[in-house]
Formats: C-alpha cells, sequence, structure tokens
C-alpha cells in the first residue's frame, strides 16, 4: 500500500508537472483527490489492514493528498499568472496613437485676462461697478471738466445719438456715477466697452474694451496710486516687474501720470517688443481732479482719491501676441480655439 | 511739436547729451516721441571746388570736371548739370556715398570717362529752393556766401544742415510748449540751469504813428479777446538769413520770405500765431473783428474758397473779409513780392471758436491748432514786439511808431495759495517750502504774501492740485514712495457678477466658446434677420463711421448671425459659440435706453440640432435653478423656424427663445447648413434664479425600472405624456426618461412610437413588483386618455 501511495504521488507529480491549462490541472484534482480519485480507492482499502498499520498509513495516506493538493495549487497559480501575462500582452495598445478628442469651451481671450485683472483687484478688496455704454454727455464729459469746446474732445471722436446723449468714450464716467452713489472709502473698478470713431486696422478699433479704477478716502495720495500699480503690475507680470510713472494729462486727474511697466519680455534691456525701449506702457492714472470729486458729491478739502484706466485689448494682444486687433472680434474658431 | 536743438540752445546753455536730454524731458512731462539729426542719411558728402570743366568727348551735355574735395589730389567727376562754372562750390556725394533717399554712390564710368562720385542738386540733399533760394532746383547746388566754403568739410557741417530735432508729444493742457521758448523753460527747469529770454526792444526807424496808417475795431469782444496791431513801411521782400531758415526747416515749418517767416519763427518762439496783411488790400485801412455774414466768401492763402457762416469769425476790413479769424489768413491780402507796406497782426481769440470755424472749414492749421488750446491774451504784445525786432534785425523795413492794441476781454488769472504742506500730503512727499518755491520760480509764477500767481503762458494752471503736479513732475515722479493698499474693505462679486460668471463657467464646461461681437450694426441686418418693421426701433448713432455700423442692435440675433456665418465661409465645419452681452432698446426722448442682458448661443454643423440647444438650454436652467416654466412652439417669429421653435416662459415673461434659424434668414446669411439660435434673458434669469442647493439623502432603497412604449398621434407632445406619467404615478415616481422616438413602416403613418424609462423609488421601503405594476397601470390609465396606446 505504501508503494501505491508512493507511486500516486510521483505519478501525480509528473502529471502536475506536465499540465497546461488550468482545466487540465482540475482533471488531475479529480483524477487523484476526487471522490472516485486514486487516492479516495485507496483509501477504501484501509479497513484491510491491520490496526498497527492503519495510523501510519492513514498519515502517510493524508501527507500524500496534501503534497499533491499543495502542487496543483502551487501550478495552478503558476499557470493563471502566465495565463494574465499573456493576456494582458495581447492587450497592448499603440499607446502613441492620439487620444480621443474632448470638446471644451474656449473662453475668449479678453475675458482670460479681465477675469485675471478682476481677480487681482477682488483680492485687493475692490468691487467691480457697472455703467451704462449709452451715456450721457454729462458724465462722459462734462463731470470729469471736459466741458464743451474743450480740446480734449478731439483726441476722443465720439459716436453721438443725440446733442446730450453719446457711446462712452471711456469707462470714467463710472468713476462720477459710482461717487454719486456711495460714499468714501471707495475701493471699485469698472470693466467695460467704450467706443471711439476710429477706422479697424490692426491696432484700432470703434469698439474696446477699458478697466477703470477708483480709489477715494481720506489722505490718498500719490504713493497710495503708486504702491496699488506697481502691485497690480507685480501680479500680472510677475514679483520682478517695475513700473515708471511719466508725467501726462487727462482733465480728470491732477496730478497726471502715464505708467509703463519693465518690458516683461526683456525684463528692461530693450528688445523688439518694447521697441528698444525697456518699458511698456500699459495704463494711464492720476489723482482725481478736485472738481471731479465735487461732481460726485464729495468734498475734495476731506477726501482725495486716484483712478487709473487700462486698456485691456493692449494686455492681451501682449499677453498672447496677438499683433492685429481685429482678430478678436473676427470670432474665427481656428483663433478662439487656441486659448 | 519740432524742437531745434540749435534754436534751444539760444535760451538755455545745456550740455547733456540727446538721448539724456530726451529721457528727462519724458521724465519731466514733455514726452519726447523721438530725435534725430538732420540730413542723417546723407553719408560721405563733402564740399569741392570745382577746379576745371571740359566738355565729355562722347556727349552733347555731359562735362568732366576736376574737384577739389579735400583729398590729396583732385577728383575727376562726370556732371550732366549745365549751371556749373569753374571756381564754384558743390557737394560732391564721394565713393561710396548715400544721397536722400538712400541711393548708394560709387565711383564708376559715364560713357567710358572715369567718375569718382557725383555732384549734387539740392533734391539730392533731401533740400528744396525754400532752403536755398539763391539755388536752381534743377542744377547742381552752387554753395553761397552763407556756407562755409571749405573744400573737403563735411556738407553738414559747411551748409547747416546738422540740427539735431526733437519730437514732442505735447498734451492739450500746454499750448506753451507748442513753442520753443516753452520747451526751453521746461528745459530750464528740467537740467537746473538759466534761461535767456531778453526782451524784445524796437527801434521804429519809420517814425510817424501807427494810428495815421491803422484802424481796428472789435465788434465780438466774446471771442476776441485782443487785437494788437502794428505797421511797417518801405518793406523789401526778400529771403530770410540762412540761421532763420534753417530754425524754421528744423521746426518743419517751410521758408517762404522774410515777413511771412518772421510770423512763423515768432509763433514757434512764442506760440503766439502772428499774421501779416498787405496794407494796400485793407479797405479803409481798418481791421474789423466781427462775426461773418451769412453766405459771405473768402478766398484763403492755401487757394481754396470758402462760404462762411454767422458763427464764424473773421478779420474784415472795411468792405469784406481778409482772414478767417485765428485759422488763415485770405489769399487777396498777402504778402506779394511787391508789397510795400505790412500790418502785423498779433490777436487772441475764444479757443472754440476757432476750434469749431476750423473744424467746418476743414482747415487745421498751425495757428488755429494753437488758438484752440485757450491761449492767453497777454502774450499778444510781446510777440508782436518780437516780430518788429526781427524786422529791423533782418532790415526788412521801417517800423512805424507805436501799436494799435485794442484789449477788451483781459483775462483774470488765478491766485493760488501757496501752500506747501498740502502739496506734501496730497502727493505723498515732503518737499521743503524753498524747493517748491525754487522750482515754482523757474517755471515762471511768482509767489508773493497772496500767494501764486501763474505767468500768463500757463492758462493750464488753476487749482492747488494743478500747482502739486508742477512739484511732483520736477521733484521727481521716481522719487515718490510707493505705500501698499492701506485700510480695509471687502472684495466680492455681486449676486449679478456671480451669476453671470456662473452661467459663463456653465457654458464653456458645455463645450461653448466664447465670442466678443460690436454692439453696433447695420439697419440692413434687421432686413436679414426679418426682423418685422415695429420691432425695430433702435439707438441710432448720428455719425457712424459708415452704413454698416449705424445703429446699436436691438437685438442680439444678428450678431450671433454673423459670427456664424463668418466661421462658415471659413470652412469651420462646425461651432457651437455663445456671448453674454447687451441689447439697447430705446426708452424716451432724451434718456438713456435700456441695455439689457442676453446669453446668445449658436451652433451650426456635426452635433447641432435643435434638441442639442435645447439640452444646453434647458442645463442653464437646471444650474439657475429655475424650474416650473413653460415650454411652447412659436410659430411667427420670422427669424425662426415656425415648427422648429419655441420659448421658455416663467410667469408669462419669456425666458428664452430657442429654435433652428429659419432657411430664408441662413440663406441671407449666405450658410448653407442648418443653425441654431437660443437668446435666453440673462437679467430676467437672474431674478427668477435660485441658487440655493439643499442635500437630499441618498436613497436607502432599491429603485425599479420599468419600460414604457406607448403608441400615439404624431403631434401629441412628448412633454404632455411625460406629464401624464408624473401626474399618474406621483411621489414614487422618480426619473422619467424619453429614450426613443419612432415612426415609419410599423407604425400607422399618423402615429409615432414613444418609449420611456421610467424608474420609481419608495424612501420608506423596497417597491415590490406588484406596486411597480400598480403604478405602471396608472401611467398607462393616464396615457391612454390621451389616446395612447401600448406599443404590442
Amino acid at each position: 500500500m505504501r508503494e501505491k501511495l508512493e507511486e500516486i504521488k510521483s505519478a501525480a507529480s509528473r502529471l502536475i508537472e506536465e499540465a497546461d491549462a488550468p482545466a487540465a490541472l482540475e482533471e488531475l484534482r479529480v483524477k487523484f483527490l476526487g471522490k472516485k480519485g486514486e487516492l479516495t480507492s485507496i483509501l477504501k482499502m484501509m479497513g484491510k489492514l491491520s490496526a498497527e498499520e492503519r495510523p501510519a498509513m492513514g498519515q502517510l495516506a493524508n501527507t500524500v493528498r496534501a503534497e499533491i493538493e499543495k502542487r496543483i495549487d502551487e501550478k495552478s497559480a503558476e499557470l493563471k499568472a502566465k495565463e494574465k501575462e499573456i493576456r494582458l500582452r495581447a492587450e497592448t495598445l499603440d499607446i502613441t496613437a492620439p487620444g480621443k478628442p474632448v470638446a471644451i469651451g474656449h473662453k475668449h481671450p479678453l475675458s482670460i485676462v479681465l477675469d485675471e485683472v478682476k481677480e487681482i483687484f477682488l483680492g485687493m478688496g475692490f468691487q467691480i461697478a457697472d455703467g451704462p455704454e449709452v451715456e450721457y454727455d454729462y458724465y462722459n464729459f462734462e463731470a470729469l471738466n471736459i466741458p464743451k469746446g474743450h480740446p480734449a474732445r478731439d483726441t476722443q471722436d465720439t459716436f453721438y445719438i443725440t446733442d446730450n446723449i453719446l457711446l462712452r468714450t471711456q469707462t470714467s464716467p463710472v468713476q462720477v456715477r459710482v461717487m454719486e452713489q456711495q460714499k468714501p472709502p471707495i475701493r471699485v473698478i469698472a470693466p467695460g466697452r467704450v467706443y471711439r470713431s476710429d477706422a479697424v486696422d490692426a491696432t484700432h478699433s470703434p469698439i474696446f474694451h477699458q478697466i477703470e479704477g477708483l480709489v477715494v478716502d481720506k489722505g490718498i495720495t500719490m504713493s497710495d496710486l503708486k504702491g496699488n500699480l506697481l502691485a497690480l503690475a507685480k501680479r500680472l507680470y510677475g514679483e520682478q516687474t517695475r513700473i515708471r510713472l511719466r508725467p501726462h494729462h487727462f482733465p480728470f486727474t491732477e496730478p497726471s501720470c502715464e505708467i509703463d511697466v519693465s518690458c516683461f519680455r526683456c525684463g528692461g534691456k530693450g528688445c523688439p517688443m518694447c521697441k528698444g525701449e525697456g518699458w511698456i506702457e500699459i495704463l494711464g492714472a492720476g489723482m482725481v481732479h478736485p472738481k471731479v470729486l465735487q461732481n460726485g458729491g464729495i468734498d475734495p478739502d476731506v477726501y482725495s482719491g486716484y483712478a487709473f484706466g487700462i486698456g485691456l485689448e493692449r494686455l492681451v494682444m501682449f499677453r498672447f501676441n496677438i499683433d492685429d486687433m481685429r482678430l478678436l472680434y473676427d470670432n474665427d474658431m481656428r483663433f478662439l480655439e487656441q486659448f | 511739436m519740432n524742437l531745434s536743438k540749435r534754436w534751444l540752445l539760444d535760451y538755455v546753455d545745456l550740455s547733456v547729451s540727446d538721448k539724456t536730454f530726451a529721457d528727462e524731458m519724458t521724465m519731466s512731462g514733455s514726452k519726447v516721441e523721438g530725435y534725430h539729426q538732420e540730413g542723417e542719411e546723407l553719408k560721405n558728402i563733402a564740399v569741392g571746388q570745382i577746379l576745371s570743366l571740359e566738355r565729355h568727348p562722347d556727349s552733347d551735355h555731359m562735362w568732366i570736371c576736376m574737384v577739389d574735395a579735400g583729398g590729396s589730389a583732385p577728383l575727376q567727376i562726370v556732371t550732366g548739370a549745365q549751371n556749373l562754372k569753374t571756381g564754384d562750390y558743390v557737394p560732391v556725394a564721394l565713393d561710396d556715398s548715400h544721397i536722400a533717399g538712400g541711393r548708394h554712390i560709387v565711383k564708376g564710368k559715364l560713357r567710358g570717362v572715369e567718375s569718382n562720385g557725383m555732384l549734387c542738386s539740392l533734391a539730392e540733399l533731401g533740400l528744396t529752393v525754400h532752403d536755398f533760394p539763391y539755388a536752381i532746383e534743377d542744377g547742381i547746388f552752387v554753395l553761397g556766401d552763407d556756407c562755409e566754403k571749405v573744400p573737403g568739410m563735411d556738407i553738414h557741417k559747411a551748409i547747416g544742415l546738422d540740427d539735431i530735432v526733437t519730437e514732442f508729444e505735447i498734451t492739450s493742457n500746454r499750448p506753451d510748449c507748442l513753442s520753443v521758448t516753452g520747451l526751453a523753460r521746461e528745459a530750464a527747469a528740467t537740467f537746473d540751469v538759466a534761461m535767456k529770454l531778453p526782451s524784445p526792444t524796437v527801434k521804429c526807424e519809420g517814425g510817424e504813428d501807427v494810428n495815421n496808417y491803422l484802424k481796428v475795431r472789435i465788434d465780438s469782444p466774446d471771442t476776441c479777446y485782443r487785437y494788437d496791431g502794428a505797421v511797417v513801411k518801405d518793406i523789401k521782400i526778400e529771403p530770410s538769413p540762412r540761421w532763420l531758415r534753417e530754425r524754421l526747416r528744423a521746426s518743419g515749418v517751410r521758408p517762404i520770405n522774410n515777413i511771412v517767416d518772421i510770423t512763423n519763427f515768432v509763433m514757434l518762439e512764442y506760440g503766439q500765431p502772428m499774421h501779416a496783411f498787405d496794407l494796400r488790400y485793407l479797405k479803409g485801412n481798418q481791421v474789423i473783428v466781427r462775426k461773418a455774414k451769412n453766405g459771405e466768401q473768402i478766398t484763403t492763402l492755401d487757394g481754396t474758397e470758402h462760404t462762411l457762416t454767422e458763427d464764424m469769425m473773421v478779420i474784415a476790413d472795411a468792405e469784406a473779409p481778409v482772414a478767417v479769424a485765428g485759422v488763415m489768413g485770405g489769399e487777396y491780402s498777402g504778402i506779394m513780392d511787391d508789397t510795400t507796406t505790412i500790418v502785423f497782426e498779433s490777436a487772441c481769440f475764444n479757443g472754440f471758436s476757432v476750434r469749431s470755424t476750423a473744424k467746418k472749414l476743414g482747415l487745421r492749421t498751425e495757428a488755429s491748432s494753437r488758438y484752440e488750446k485757450e491761449l492767453d491774451p497777454e502774450g499778444c504784445h510781446i510777440s508782436l514786439l518780437r516780430a518788429l525786432e526781427l524786422v529791423e534785425l533782418l532790415g526788412a523795413g521801417k517800423v512805424i511808431n507805436g501799436t494799435v492794441d485794442v484789449f477788451p476781454s483781459p483775462k483774470n488769472r488765478p491766485v493760488i495759495p501757496f501752500d506747501p504742506q498740502w502739496v506734501n500730503n496730497f502727493i505723498g512727499i515732503s518737499v521743503s517750502a524753498e524747493e517748491q518755491k525754487k522750482i515754482l520760480e523757474k517755471l515762471g509764477f511768482t509767489i508773493d504774501e497772496a500767494g501764486i500767481h501763474t505767468p500768463y503762458y500757463r492758462v493750464d494752471i488753476e487749482h492747488k492740485a494743478d500747482i502739486s503736479e508742477e512739484i511732483a513732475r520736477f521733484y521727481g515722479y521716481e522719487k515718490i514712495e510707493d505705500r501698499a493698499l492701506t485700510g480695509e474693505a471687502a472684495g466680492f462679486l455681486t449676486d449679478k457678477q456671480s451669476f453671470e460668471k456662473k452661467m459663463s463657467e456653465s457654458l464653456l464646461a458645455m463645450g461653448l466658446s466664447e465670442i466678443a461681437t460690436f454692439s453696433f450694426i447695420s439697419p440692413k441686418a434687421y432686413d436679414k434677420i426679418r426682423l418685422p418693421e415695429d420691432k425695430r426701433r433702435s439707438v441710432v448713432i448720428t455719425n457712424p463711421l459708415g452704413e454698416d455700423t449705424g445703429v446699436m442692435r436691438c437685438t442680439i440675433l444678428p450678431s450671433m448671425m454673423d459670427i456664424l456665418s463668418r466661421n462658415y465661409n471659413y470652412r469651420n465645419l462646425s461651432a457651437s459659440l455663445f456671448e453674454i452681452a447687451r441689447e439697447y432698446i430705446p426708452t424716451e426722448p432724451d434718456k438713456l435706453p435700456d441695455e439689457n442682458n442676453k446669453i446668445a448661443i449658436g451652433m451650426y454643423g456635426a452635433g447641432a440640432d435643435y434638441y442639442a440647444l435645447k439640452g444646453i438650454v434647458e442645463k442653464l436652467m437646471e444650474i439657475a435653478g429655475i424650474c416650473g416654466y413653460d415650454i411652447a412652439a412659436v410659430t411667427d417669429d420670422p427669424s425662426f423656424h415656425p415648427g422648429r421653435t419655441a420659448e421658455l416662459t416663467l410667469d408669462g415673461k419669456r425666458l428664452a427663445i430657442l429654435g433652428e434659424i429659419h432657411p430664408d434668414v441662413t440663406e441671407n446669411y449666405g450658410m448653407k447648413c442648418k443653425t441654431y439660435v437660443a437668446i435666453l434673458d440673462f437679467d430676467y434669469m437672474c431674478r427668477v434664479k435660485n441658487m440655493v442647493r439643499v442635500y437630499h439623502a441618498l436613497p436607502k432603497f432599491p429603485a425599479t425600472t420599468r419600460d414604457l412604449a406607448v403608441v400615439c398621434d404624431r403631434a401629441t407632445p412628448v412633454l404632455t405624456l411625460e406629464k401624464a406619467i408624473k401626474n399618474a404615478i406621483g411621489k414614487t415616481l422618480e426619473k422619467v426618461e424619453l429614450f426613443d422616438v419612432y415612426t415609419g413602416e410599423q407604425i400607422a403613418a399618423d402615429k409615432k412610437s414613444v418609449a420611456f424609462n421610467i424608474r420609481l423609488r419608495s424612501a420608506e421601503k423596497t417597491l415590490t413588483d406588484e406596486e411597480a405594476d400598480t403604478a405602471m397601470q396608472k401611467a398607462m390609465q393616464a396615457l391612454s386618455e390621451l389616446g395612447a396606446s401600448l406599443r404590442s
């Protein structure tokens, strides 16, 4: 009997080793270990053994069974691993083939930069104000210290609706509207469309966008203006950015200035983008003219403030290296999809 | 304003580089656009003396010259000019030189004869006979006695073509800087050097009394503040000397003759426009400043005839206008070669009047562009004296004693408190009172106990804020410290702004791209979208760029159609676009229009159909938390397809219209594909939105889903069926979803099959099959009441 068991063990060993599929292993499991399997039939003969022999033989039989089971499990795991490996290999993809296109919408470049500017100012505690695009002459000119016949009106060729109503040429009228509705401290920006009768070309459009800013409080000075706009420039163009204030003239601010930022391409060394100057003009600003404060119902002897105006198209064109303003209003999908 | 460096140095001693000059002037407030040297493109051109001339053997017009151009040996040069003789000094473009227009000159052979350069005409130096009146146009420029006749000398130096011209951009508040003395004053303050400006002195060698020659009357003192006139007799019209001509040239003004040049010179020097009349043609020796009569005619110096209107101001003699005041003189009374007695006019007119006249006549001149900035009449007299001084200096005539100075409207110049502390506080600097005083005095201000007195030429100074700018710019903007924002403030988006952001983000997430369109359109666009006449009332621009941009849109539809069709024409296969922008609806006359915000959505190409569009609109409504709106077919909007258009309404007011664009409209836009547009009322949506979100507990019990397919009339709207199912099942209905609509062979021609997926769920328990069956039977019952039957 012992020989029989040893025989079964070595036969099973050999057959398990030769098995090449999990199904074949299952067959072997039945053949050796099943109810009608070889080991079972041997054990059935245990009754014929003497009482002395029985425990030892029983033990041996169990060892053989355990041995075979172990071998089958090991082989099974081995075969499954091999099979999986083959399957995975068969599943190999050309990982260089392109991904499936995902359709997403594209924000207009004007909105991309405007949103960025809005966020910067929201973070600095500014609110966002709005005003009508079709505006009274009063708010667009008169209240901003530009009376009828003022030469500054010539530089802003205006679309008129009636003698007293026009398409606003600047976002500055929102300054006065805000001051009429809100008492200091005031900290607002007012982005929006403005209109000037300029023929369309690469750098002009009869419709464009400005972002007006207004800060009014007690003790506001030009130092505040400078610090605020330096902070804006750094947020827009990086910490290393410097600004330069050049005296200029706007009827509704005094003193007035134009503000240049150090060229964000060359850092100020001079390059084609800044036309070799190292500086790029991005906005106009100044201390709010006392007359304008007065027109807004604010006492210039108590309060002072500064205002600034940014041309959005200019920022956008610099940001994305766009050389023709017309592209912004052409809305060609091939253009929009680049952003 | 083009500034001659040579001229500037007459008033200030400056020894800074041109670059430093440009940079510093810009930083103190006089913006420099650029600077260049006169004749800088001319290279390697020298003075040469003609030593000999002989005929070219193979030419009937060419000459072979031997020229001493300063080199060790004379140069042989061939020329075709006929105006030369031995001993003449001429400009010689040497081998490897550049003349005007960038032409490169090298030595070569002309009909077999070696020529080592070229003799130059005025044009080849970029000059005209106005610059050198004794030279001829079609010949070589033979240098006169006002040039340095030194063989070999660089031509720039020899003829004075070596000035540096700096171009300034002068802002409209500083007409004083449209003059050399104005800029000199700025330069003196910028570089802290002295300004030399001697007062003009006149000897009046003509004697007599000016009042015997000239009578002046101002009929419109509100628009003519002052008229100051003088008379010069025994006039000898001739070219001005070189120093005067070259100052004009560098300033961009063409020299004409001594008298005209003097008027231009004084205007450039003091910023005060001047005019000269020929006294012969002043009838009655009378100058009358008055309003023009309607229909009065005048031919101005440029030879154009103008018909005047009564809102214009003229200088007239006893009979007719002789000049358009402040704009341009008349041709008839202008200076001519035989003029013997002249009147100099130095007057001051109202800026608005000059500006509107110049604009109406289309005649903007150096004079009008100065007057329109509102000059101070104080400047008239000194300028007149300067002109007379120049007459005597040039020996152009004999000045008659006195001037006729009619000055009805002097201006009150403000006296501004001298308050250094206020200035320091306002700017955020600390500049001592002495320092501030010094800056102001350098600029011509005087300070006494009363305060700061402004000089007449500073018409821009009215308020202490103006004074603060003077201090700040000469103290240096760059020295003002930057102070970070102080104080507390909360920045946040308003309800409307957040909603706009949400809508925009949602549309982007749904795959639509944002566009930006012009808000004015052509009125013809309304024809293209077939907008009914009674809906076209628009805000009309009275002076549009062109008809294409004549009205503010009262509907955003044409703007969207424009962009869709443009993309179609660019052969972009599909487009899905949106814009949140305004429509402009007129209200009452003299009132501002309503500016209503709309969301426009447009699409064509693959994936675009009515239901795709509707899905977007429904999703937006869902995001906005707007539910319970009605949807109805729109069959009568001429812009849209009568069978494929819907409107969403809430409380009877339209939230949105959406549908397929009418084929006639797409055709009007040249599109050969179906196009879909929705217009949503953003403002209304914002009012009725509900952005509050409340968590609902996740379901504890499983759902039961059933499919239900029914056959019904084709005309029965799916929405009706859906509502019937919802009402019939009630609370346990979680979701009803359409998944198929079928018409075709297996169904009667007037019928359709509609299939729904129905999901049932109870919050309290797992539904049994029986309960689900009952619910479905109820639904079927309700559907059969609508004429639907179960599809077998």
